[in-house]
């Protein structure tokens, strides 16, 4: 059986990159180390001038020589389409149609196979540049990301949009922070430094391990004399609502990328928001054989208090990828 | 995110243009994972010792062209890069005393895919060489 692959995404690395901490050299050799052969980016992240003004040709070298010196292999380029660059107006359609034209040359161009969408961009764009996409082998994948999920009508339209157009070049890319089955402690953390008491704090979290809808979690932080922070946590239950891993397993034939969103992983090596056990038992079941690239993200909620130590939980990621993958499965997800 | 990161200590400096000190300026970076182009920069807004800037008197300098913030409006072919150090200037006759001035630093950004328009905010004290 094909195994899963694991990849990183650069973004995890966003704080170090962003002063200049780490180098790309640096973000390749530290995902090599891990064992971590596949490497995502988000284009204009990695590549200054991208896209409106175009990429120097020695960093797309450089990108290319670091992948062969540490063996390792181009996944995926994140594209943003800023449809609203125009200020009062939207970017016209075929504007769009070319500008994700140019992310399919861009992405050729870094040799890897998939380009993200991001889950705002509307069906017919894509389905309009599928044909440039295919004959340039690349697949454009858009990003199913909280709170949106496989059974938002607005995922429903993007799989119709897809099945219609025949293309096989139009799939997903799951991010996995859609199936958060706890409050996040760095969350939690965070909210209550921002001035949230702890007494609203704790409700929240135990509300949200009881799945009590936002709506009345919210109505109830309220009456408990919540304000400002207070609301804005409980109002996080609105946009991360537990859905189930097992809903990827309709869409397995389009699925080719996987975010591996984390906000926080233990000195055991587990993420104790994110089911992750039964992510990789959902996706072997659903037989694939793609990349999980790891996607840091507590970064934003600690940075206040704390330099994000962004490698050392890369790093804790990987190991617990790396345990979960090709085991057998437990006798309880087996059904 | 990056909030804390956006106001850069190095580069805090008086303006002199033809021997006349005509303002000051410090290096400011994007609070983003990734750069804008620059028609997505709503405003930048600077308080200096808790007086605010008029936006008429702010400029943005980066990759050698200074902007006003109107003009960056239509700005479809220069970009603030990821984590890139631009110069932000502030129009202010004579600029400011040598010694300690409390800047803060906001910039409110167009992003297409969120449903809200962020503001981001950093304060710092610095330095003024004499």
């Amino acid at each position: 059986m094909a195994e899963i692959k694991r990849g990183v995404s650069l973004y995890s690395f966003q704080n170090d990159t962003f002063t200049g901490k780490m180098s790309l050299e640096d973000c390749i050799r530290t995902c090599a180390e891990f064992g971590a052969r596949g490497i995502e980016v988000i284009g204009e992240q990695t590549f200054w001038g991208w896209p409106e003004v175009g990429v120097d040709h020695a960093k797309v070298e450089e990108w290319h020589r670091l992948l062969k010196q540490y063996d390792c292999v181009p996944v995926a380029h994140d594209f943003m389409l800023d449809y609203k660059r125009y200020k009062g107006r939207e970017m016209p359609f075929e504007e769009q149609v070319a500008s994700v034209r140019k992310d399919v040359d861009f992405a050729a161009l870094l040799g890897v196979k998939y380009i993200r969408a991001l889950v705002s961009i509307a069906p017919e764009v894509l389905v309009a540049a599928a044909p440039y996409a295919e004959e340039k082998g690349i697949k454009i994948l858009i990003e199913v990301h909280a709170p949106l999920h496989f059974d938002h009508p607005w995922i429903v339209r993007h799989a119709d949009a897809f099945e219609k157009s025949g293309s096989d070049a139009l799939g997903f890319l799951p991010d996995m922070g859609m199936f958060l089955f706890r409050f996040p402690r760095v969350w939690k953390a965070k909210f209550e430094r921002i001035g949230v008491p702890k007494n609203i704090s704790d409700y929240i979290v135990k509300a949200y391990e009881d799945r009590v809808l936002s709506e009345y979690v919210i109505l109830n932080v309220r009456e408990m004399g919540g304000q400002g922070p207070a609301i804005a946590m409980a109002e996080t239950l609105r946009h991360n609502a537990a859905f189930e891993p097992k809903r990827m397993l309709d869409y397995m034939p389009r699925i080719h990328n996987i975010h591996g969103k984390f906000y926080e992983m233990d000195a055991d090596l587990t993420e104790p928001s994110i089911p992750y056990d039964d992510i990789v038992h959902v996706l072997e079941k659903g037989g694939y054989d793609g990349y999980i690239c790891s996607e840091y993200e507590g970064n934003r909620w600690v940075e206040d208090v704390e330099e994000p130590d962004s490698v050392e939980q890369v790093r804790r990621h990987q190991e617990m990828l790396k345990r979960l993958i090709g085991q057998p499965t437990p006798a309880a997800l087996a059904a | 995110m990056m909030d804390n990161k956006m106001i850069c200590v190095d580069g805090f400096e008086n303006v002199v243009e033809g021997g006349e000190t005509t303002g000051f300026a410090f290096l400011g970076r994007l609070p983003y994972y990734r750069g804008l182009g620059l028609s997505m920069i709503e405003d930048i807004a600077v308080t200096v010792d808790g007086e605010a800037v008029a936006r008429g008197d702010v400029r943005f300098t980066v990759h050698g062209n200074t902007y006003t913030l109107d003009q960056m409006e239509t700005v479809y072919d220069d970009r603030w890069n990821f984590g890139e150090k631009a110069t932000i200037g502030v129009v202010r006759a004579g600029g400011l005393t040598p010694g300690k001035h409390r800047i803060e630093f906001a910039v409110r950004m167009r992003v297409s895919y969120l449903p809200f328009v962020p503001t981001t905010k950093d304060v710092k004290e610095l330095d003024l060489a004499a």
